[in-house]
């Protein structure tokens, strides 16, 4: 467990909301630039599990350790990403600008004019590959290029994780490759681990190392092939779930039944022909 | 110390005569203050409760003419003790903050009517309703321009120290959370700011009209630049170019109307939201220009 390359390592945490059980005896490991799925249904804990580690939301058994501390103070060692950051058209705000505050926008007094700020800011925008739409407002972005921006301003700090919470729901498809691929990228050149939560595993199945898989507030852990397998999930999820693999890419389906015979086969369904 | 608009008031020239003299400053100092504090404000999306601060403000204006105090102490003290009720009142909804703010403003309207009425029963000064809402810049006293320019100063210092908080939490308050800012904290210095710069404005053009003041300037300098340091400087040229002009007009009037100066405060918001309508005209523009440029796009790649 305490391996020197591991960044993050979560044991036996339980979390409640309200007296409701909602995480309950996770464990996992990221090592250093290790790249991990958080992959479960709305509502099943992505984000809860998230704001965990970095300490915002109290767990009632367990330990995190960030680089081998614990998770008491995580807002520099720690990059995050959060779900749905509305950001409104009409802000005087410039990708640049979002970016710097993720440097000193704790800070008071007024902003003087720095060097050292801008030359970092300058690197991050290389790092996304933003230096085209710097200079533009945030509100007028489209969502991935918004994301990039999202996620330069999470890493100017030089974080050793970087936590992000559904950046690929509500991206075109595009979008979604070109945010996968980007991560991959900074993950290899900053030596960042990366925990990236998502409903659809698909899109990440080229670039992750390894997936947690939340339902019913416990997880499977481990490579892709050893944990999306439909005896695993089943186990999971408690009741039958069959895993379809087609093109390289994963179905999850809820079966609820084992008789696979209970609906009968329409065989005409199967030679529809290709409208040319 | 208060008198009715009178035809006395004004000496021979514009840049000699001390109500003017008087009236330049205070305005200079509310605009500057409210173009500034008003880009957050706007930011924020808290332009209601800035109207709803002062007109709860007018309740204290109203009072400070029976106590025989300057209308300045009355507003402020009310304006601040509003923020902190909604402070206290901790409404996280954006929904719930609106409608506690408009019943709330509405009390406090009531308030202001019922000491008005007291006002002009009982101190004959028939002119307090006017001034209390609608401002008289002329009318101000030159001994009370010290207090002004202080709150002002205040205003501005507590925006320079939160500055980065402050743009950081109007910019996205959930972002602002996750690098460890006390959003709510920021949000009620934010409410104080706030209070200080309507006080300003609601001596200057009164507790009615001063969210002109605060909207007006802040909404065409963000129509026109994408950079918050030149949308300040903008806001407070805008307010300030304003203030001036409605003053000199006002002065003008004067001839106009044999002897009968028309309120400043007409002059002021009439001259905002003219400028307003055309911080409006190069977007407006771009749109027209753009939206032919896309037409024909859309017409090439058909033809394919």
């Amino acid at each position: 467990m305490n391996h020197p390359e591991t960044i993050l390592s979560v044991e036996k945490i339980s979390v409640s909301l309200q007296g409701r059980p909602i995480l309950d005896n996770i464990n996992f490991d990221l090592a250093k630039a290790e790249f991990c799925g958080l992959i479960g249904a709305n509502g099943s804990g992505k984000t809860t599990l998230l704001r965990t580690i970095l300490g915002f939301q109290p767990h009632t058994h367990g330990t995190i350790n960030i680089d081998h501390r614990p998770n008491t103070n995580t807002l520099k060692s720690v990059g995050y990403v959060p779900q749905k950051i509305q950001l409104e058209k009409d802000l005087p705000l410039r990708a640049r600008d979002l970016i710097g505050l993720g440097w000193d926008g704790h800070r008071l007094g007024l902003p003087w004019p720095s060097r050292k700020k801008s030359i970092l800011v300058d690197e991050m925008l290389h790092a996304v590959n933003a230096e085209a739409f710097a200079d533009q407002r945030v509100g007028d972005l489209s969502g991935g290029q918004q994301q990039r921006i999202l996620i330069a301003h999470a890493l100017i700090h030089r974080p050793k994780l970087l936590l992000l919470d559904e950046p690929l729901a509500n991206l075109d498809i595009r979008a979604v490759a070109e945010t996968v691929a980007l991560l991959n990228r900074v993950r290899i050149d900053f030596g960042v681990a990366i925990l990236i939560s998502a409903h659809d595993m698909n899109p990440l199945l080229g670039v992750v190392d390894k997936i947690i898989y939340l339902a019913n507030g416990r997880a499977a852990y481990g490579r892709t092939n050893e944990v999306v397998r439909t005896t695993v999930l089943s186990e999971l999820y408690g009741y039958h779930i069959d895993v379809i693999r087609v093109h390289g890419r994963v179905l999850v389906i809820a079966g609820g039944h084992t008789d696979e015979n209970a609906i009968p086969h329409d065989h005409h369904q199967d030679h529809v022909e290709a409208i040319p | 110390m208060l008198s009715l608009y009178a035809s006395s008031i004004l000496a021979a020239s514009f840049w000699t005569d001390d109500a003017v003299h008087t009236a330049l400053i205070v305005s200079t100092g509310a605009a500057l203050v409210c173009g500034i504090v008003g880009v957050f404000t706007i930011i924020r999306g808290q332009s209601f409760a800035g109207h709803a601060l002062a007109d709860m403000s007018s309740a204290g204006g109203a009072g400070s003419f029976l106590a025989g105090i300057n209308p300045l102490f009355g507003f402020l003290a009310i304006a601040l003790l509003s923020a902190v009720t909604m402070e206290l009142a901790d409404l996280r909804q954006a929904r719930e903050r609106d409608l506690a703010a408009g019943i709330i403003l509405g009390a406090g309207l009531g308030v202001t009517a019922l000491l008005l009425y007291f006002d002009v029963t009982t101190k004959s000064t028939t002119g307090a309703a006017v001034s209390i809402m609608f401002g008289s810049m002329f009318e101000i006293p030159a001994s009370i321009i010290p207090f002004l320019l202080g709150i002002g100063v205040l205003a501005l210092s507590l925006l320079a120290i939160f500055h980065r908080p402050l743009y950081f939490c109007s910019v996205n308050s959930e972002l602002a959370a996750t690098q460890g800012i006390p959003v709510r904290r920021v949000g009620f210095i934010f409410l104080v700011i706030l209070s200080l710069s309507v006080t300003l404005s609601a001596m200057a053009i009164g507790a009615i009209l001063s969210t002109a003041l605060l909207i007006a300037p802040a909404a065409a300098a963000m129509r026109l630049t994408k950079r918050l340091w030149f949308a300040l400087g903008l806001s407070a040229f805008i307010g300030i170019s304003a203030s001036w002009a409605g003053i000199w007009l006002a002065y003008s009037s004067y001839d106009w109307t044999r002897g009968h100066v028309w309120p400043v405060s007409f002059f002021i918001v009439t001259i905002l939201f003219i400028i307003y309508l055309a911080s409006g005209l190069p977007q407006l523009i771009a749109k027209l220009h753009f939206g032919t440029d896309r037409y024909k796009t859309t017409q090439s790649f058909g033809g394919s």
